[in-house]
């Protein structure tokens, strides 16, 4: 399985990550989905398990959730979906959820089943350093690799925790706010990349409000190992609905787009 | 943060990273002021002379008569607002006064904690946004007037069933995006360390206030007190002084709903399951897999599948009950209390009227209960009337 580091350290660019909530909008087109973005050069994937009350998501992947319960997505069968993913390709998977499904599920087990479907780590939206050792531990002697959330008003201190605890990447959010596509980049973000580039080595991917090739460009430029993009494509699953093989097409084009853009640096 | 805001092993502060520097000078502010002279002398001022603090215990002779034993009311119906809503705003408000924050946010499902936080919007001088479902604002249509009318800006919000955990969630969103000017003045004693803190001791008054005026009044404690429990902070407010009195029996009343066996209800202490939600571990109404259930309740105020983390851990080590009333009921009793007392007592304080209706009989002649009439019922007439049409017609 591949792990982050090997990834990381076989790349000789920023890292394209885009986001999907699985089984949006249902199981079969989902896979499919995320097949074409592997397929169009996507390096990382990272995934959403949803979840009814989201309060760090803004309207569109909150939609996305919507949309994957509504066709039956369960915790179960998004393992189930990550194990095809896996068959398909090797590509490092991050999770993305909320704490109650986890808990629910039972921590442990919870942990070392993603791990044996060939997840890398999983974000807990709804967590922080200061309450992660509930989840970190049992990350860890699971087998997979810790990955936090870092935020333009994270004070240095925190960093410096935060970095401690991560063994996979940081996962820093451009602006203050939820996810969504953005017109424009934030202003912070280049700061703050440079700033945790300053406090540690563990690699760093940057996301929300991410939404074109430029604002991906502009954030490898900063200095970023990955860059994330998630409401701006889930977009384009929202707005082709009735139209599979558009949204199949937009969605490759746009992934193409982006990596291009990234390989030119 | 310096406190972990545990009770037991409920509580905590389960939220994104993003809200931590935002809690932690909420948590110092808090540690700061509540004890500082100037702050109490202030909020004292204001909750007596703008709230109308301390609010009248009154022994309810006529309703006694009904259910055969000794019932007295903690009026909190009376205070501004027609709620104990504004003994957490006047706190609250005041911190984010002496914070140096200029724009309040807050959630509600009646109206009663968006009516409050609008008032002191208003005598703040606060720019105010209030949160509330679609379904709520338009059953409790009157006290969106009133918000609107204290210059507050009232946004719909849909989410699945329009109620309180929706408006929960996106005035958390906007929060998010608002850190650095905003406070996020929540209404109940539940969600992220350290609000169940906070509300409970701005709600500590009305339990202060009952107990001396028990002894006062009556020459004894009460056997029983009893509070409807939404989030919890009319119930804590009014537990938090008999904590220590062991011979007080407590008794926390949830929305029954249609009654917990159809499902169609709010008894999260009664029928939920330890979860996590906004920011808080506490008992939940959820499925197998973690997702958290709409609730139903005719009471928009107790309309949420969470329930304030204190209240969990006082059930577990059996120091108070969790029992629930149903609609049917519900309406029975404000009936009751109009046509006996001549108060309208709010459909979420009519659920803790509801259990003294069901103890009629069983209960001896000389029991002293104390009830919180945590608000009054002008804002649901409608709601009494609509539910008499659907269930004659
Ligand atoms: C009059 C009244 N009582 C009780 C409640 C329930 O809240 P809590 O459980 O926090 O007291 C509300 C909430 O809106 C209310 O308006």
């Amino acid at each position: 399985m591949k792990s982050y580091s090997e990834l990381f350290s076989e790349l000789d660019r920023t890292a394209l990550i885009p986001f999907f909530m699985i089984g949006d909008p249902d199981y079969d087109t989902g896979l499919e989905i995320v097949k074409t973005a592997i397929d169009s050069g996507a390096d990382i994937l990272e995934l959403g398990i949803a979840f009814s009350d989201p309060i760090a998501d803004g309207p569109t992947i909150q939609k996305a959730g919507i949309r994957a319960m509504r066709s039956g997505m369960t915790v179960k069968r998004a393992i189930e979906f990550i194990k095809e993913v896996k068959d398909y390709k090797d590509i490092p998977i991050g999770l993305l959820m909320y704490y109650n499904l986890i808990y629910q599920y039972g921590s442990k087990e919870f942990f070392e089943d993603c791990c044996k479907s060939g997840v890398n780590s999983v974000l807990v939206a709804d967590m922080n350093i200061d309450n992660a050792k509930e989840v970190a531990d049992l990350q860890r002697s699971a087998g997979l690799d810790t990955v936090f959330m870092v935020t333009p008003n994270t004070r240095s201190e925190r960093i410096e925790r935060i970095a401690a605890q991560t063994n996979g990447f940081i996962y820093s959010v451009s602006l203050l706010g939820v996810t969504g596509s953005r017109e424009k980049l934030s202003d912070t973000v280049k700061g703050l990349i440079e700033k945790l580039k300053g406090l540690t080595d563990v690699p760093v991917c940057v996301g929300f409000g991410i939404s074109s090739a430029e604002h991906a460009v502009q954030i490898a430029r900063s200095g970023a190992d990955g860059v994330i993009i998630g409401s701006k494509i889930v977009k384009m699953i929202e707005e082709n609905l009735d139209d599979k093989q558009k949204m199949l097409d937009q969605i490759s084009s746009f992934i193409s787009d982006v990596k291009s853009a990234l390989a030119a640096i | 943060m310096k406190n972990k805001g545990r009770f037991g092993d409920y509580g905590g502060f389960y939220v994104p990273e993003v809200l931590i520097p935002v809690l932690e000078e909420l948590e110092e502010a808090f540690y700061k002021y509540y004890k500082d002279e100037k702050f109490v002398a202030e909020l004292d001022n204001l909750s007596r002379n703008y709230a109308g603090r301390p609010t009248p215990l009154y022994y309810a002779s006529r309703f006694s008569e009904y259910v055969g034993f000794k019932v007295y009311l903690k009026r909190e119906d009376l205070l501004h607002g027609g709620a104990h809503k504004v003994n957490n705003t006047l706190g609250q408000g005041l911190l984010a006064k002496y914070m140096g924050k200029t724009k309040l946010i807050a959630e509600t499902g009646a109206g009663q904690h968006g009516l409050a936080t609008a008032m002191i919007g208003a005598l703040l001088g606060m720019e105010t946004k209030i949160f509330m479902g679609t379904t709520d604002i338009e059953r409790q249509s009157v006290n969106v007037h009133k918000m609107k009318l204290c210059g507050a800006e009232v946004i719909g919000v849909e989410g699945a069933t329009g109620t309180l955990k929706d408006a929960i969630n996106d005035a958390l969103r906007y929060w998010t995006g608002h850190v650095d000017d905003t406070f996020y003045l929540f209404g109940t004693a539940a969600g992220p360390h350290p609000y169940p803190t906070v509300v409970r001791h701005f709600q500590t008054p009305i339990g202060i206030e009952a107990r001396q005026q028990c002894l006062d009044n009556i020459g004894r404690l009460p056997d029983i007190i009893v509070a409807c429990v939404g989030g919890g902070s009319n119930a804590i407010g009014i537990f938090s002084a008999f904590l220590e009195d062991k011979d007080v029996r407590l008794v926390g009343v949830e929305a029954g709903g249609e009654g917990v066996s159809t499902g169609r209800h709010a008894s999260t202490l009664v029928a939920g399951k330890i979860g996590i939600l906004h920011g808080t571990k506490s008992y939940l109404l959820q499925n197998q897999e973690g997702q958290v259930f709409d609730t139903e309740s005719i009471s928009a105020g107790l309309d949420y599948p969470g329930v304030g983390p204190e209240h969990c851990m006082l059930k577990d080590i059996g120091r108070a009950e969790y029992v629930e009333a149903e609609d049917k009921d519900v309406i029975k009793v404000f009936d009751l209390m109009c046509r006996l007392e001549g108060i309208l007592p709010a459909l979420e304080s009519s659920h803790a009227l509801a259990y003294l209706m069901k103890s009629k009989g069983k209960l001896s002649s000389d029991t002293v209960v104390v009830a919180n009439l945590s608000g009054r019922g002008d804002k649901d007439v409608g709601i009494i009337e609509s539910y008499r049409k659907v269930t004659k017609g």
